[in-house]
């Protein structure tokens, strides 16, 4: 069971929680959170990635285990300590703008 | 008793208000999409408990919203908008090639026949539609493809597809402006389009009288007779008789003609309203006195409605998108203020009274003339 974090903005778009479990069979990526956060809440198309190109948004960054993730290659496993649930993968939206 | 429903976008989400036909006493409802920058929402004239409201921002994107009773409750729709085929460049503001990018939606504009069937102004400026409630987007990619697509340069605000006008009784004919191409007319229902900027002038662009290029800011024309447009440009206003064909000034006596909305009064196709604005690097009306402008001669003569707006200290914008009329029996004005204020005049513009002083600033404003079963009493 991974545990997700979205930021405010998102979570109430959504209407859920702002921390949000989700079942990812392995190998669990990056890629493979978002494509399941977008299946189950549909709400949340488009507002991680662009839709078409598929990149992050450029005001939206990924964190686990202190680590910034952003970066990484969507597609390569998450630390074992995200995908036990022991630490929340962290879907951030950058503090800027009013 | 009738009633009007006000659509009002802000920078912070939106707002609906609503009064009777007196206009006199109103309930306010929102911020809806709190947080969220909302350009635009507009509701069915097919079915006016139909509205769709364009929800975005720097962070999370573009998101669309639909409701189905009347703004009380919304659910997401589809968000993806495609550009056709390969999507080219668009001129740059340093004159260099850009790669045309979707940013967001500056305008929705229902079918005046379906309610699934709506219009979408994006930026970078596409025409997109939509059959089906807003599930799916198509953009109409004859416009961009014309020929001139590749010469398009934003205007200060991006390259933003901000007008799109409908035609009772001719579904084929639409007339759409962007900032800073100009105006633009199919009369195929959007497979293929004409620039129709002829009699503009714009200085600040190498050849003045181009076909393409004019900072359009608004269009706008009276429903029953088509073939009349008004156009507030850059500076300028503008008027044309043969549907865009060509274009005469009619700024005549405005204190100053830059500005950027315009409306027509829903009875009286003479009748026109612009808001001016003192230039274009100062966004605020002359003298700090906030004043419509209001022809009932198509243009070229001009009085200034003042009475109930602010005289003194004001130095607010109005937006392109930022006025409407209803069509009650005695028409009511509506406009909105990047101060966050919303005006009401009940009586074609003679009178005005502020309905909200304190909402974020507002980016767009449309009204809802309600029948009876739906109008609040």
């Amino acid at each position: 069971m991974i545990r997700v974090v979205l930021p405010a903005a998102l979570s109430l778009l959504a209407r859920t929680e702002s921390e949000v479990t989700l079942d990812i069979p392995p190998p669990a990526t990056q890629r493979r959170v978002i494509d399941a956060i977008e299946a189950r809440w549909p709400a949340l198309r488009g507002t991680m990635r662009d839709q078409v190109s598929g990149r992050r948004r450029a005001l939206v960054r990924f964190y686990a285990c202190g680590e910034d993730l952003s970066h990484d290659s969507p597609d390569a496993p998450l630390p074992e300590e995200v995908v036990s649930g022991k630490e929340p993968y962290i879907v951030l939206g950058a503090i800027a703008g009013g | 008793m009738s009633g009007v429903r006000v659509l009002v976008g802000t920078r912070k989400g939106a707002f609906i208000l609503t009064s009777n036909e007196r206009r006199k006493r109103w309930s306010v409802s929102g911020p809806h999409f709190a947080g969220w920058e909302i350009y635009h929402l507009k509701g069915s004239p097919a079915d006016p408990d139909r509205i769709y409201a364009s929800q975005s921002s720097g962070w999370f994107g573009q998101v669309m919203q639909r409701s189905d009773d009347g703004g009380k409750t919304w659910a997401t729709v589809g968000n993806t908008f495609a550009y056709e085929g390969d999507a080219g460049t668009h001129q740059w503001y340093d004159g260099t090639p850009h790669p045309w990018e979707f940013k967001r939606v500056w305008h929705l504009e229902p079918s005046l026949l379906d309610p699934d069937t709506v219009y979408a102004g994006v930026e970078d400026a596409a025409l997109f539609r939509t059959g089906d409630g807003g599930q799916t987007w198509q953009e109409l990619p004859g416009l961009r493809g014309h020929g001139s697509g590749p010469s398009w340069t934003p205007g200060a605000g991006g390259l933003g597809l901000h007008t799109i006008l409908l035609v009772p009784g001719k579904p084929g004919t639409i007339f759409i402006a962007i900032s800073a191409a100009g105006a633009f007319r199919t009369d195929d229902g959007g497979s293929t389009w004409r620039p129709i900027n002829r009699g503009l002038k714009s200085d600040y662009i190498p050849d003045p009288d181009a076909e393409v290029g004019h900072c359009v800011h608004r269009i706008a024309m009276n429903p029953s007779r088509p073939d009349v447009l008004f156009m507030q440009k850059h500076w300028d206003v503008m008027r044309s008789d043969d549907g865009g064909g060509s274009w005469r000034e009619v700024s005549g006596n405005l204190p100053t003609d830059f500005g950027f909305t315009i409306d027509v009064h829903a009875h009286e196709p003479d009748t026109v309203y612009v808001v001016p604005i003192k230039s274009d690097s100062e966004h605020f009306p002359l003298d700090g006195r906030l004043r419509v402008y209001r022809s009932r001669t198509g243009g070229d003569e001009w009085e200034a409605l003042s009475e109930g707006l602010p005289q003194r200290n004001c130095y607010v914008n109005v937006l392109r998108d930022a006025m409407a009329v209803d069509t009650l029996e005695s028409c009511g004005v509506y406009f909105g203020t990047t101060g966050g204020q919303v005006y009401v005049s009940a009586d074609s513009g003679d009178h005005w009274s502020a309905i909200a002083r304190d909402l974020p600033a507002v980016l767009s404003v449309e009204v809802q003339t309600l029948p009876p079963p739906l109008a609040p009493q």
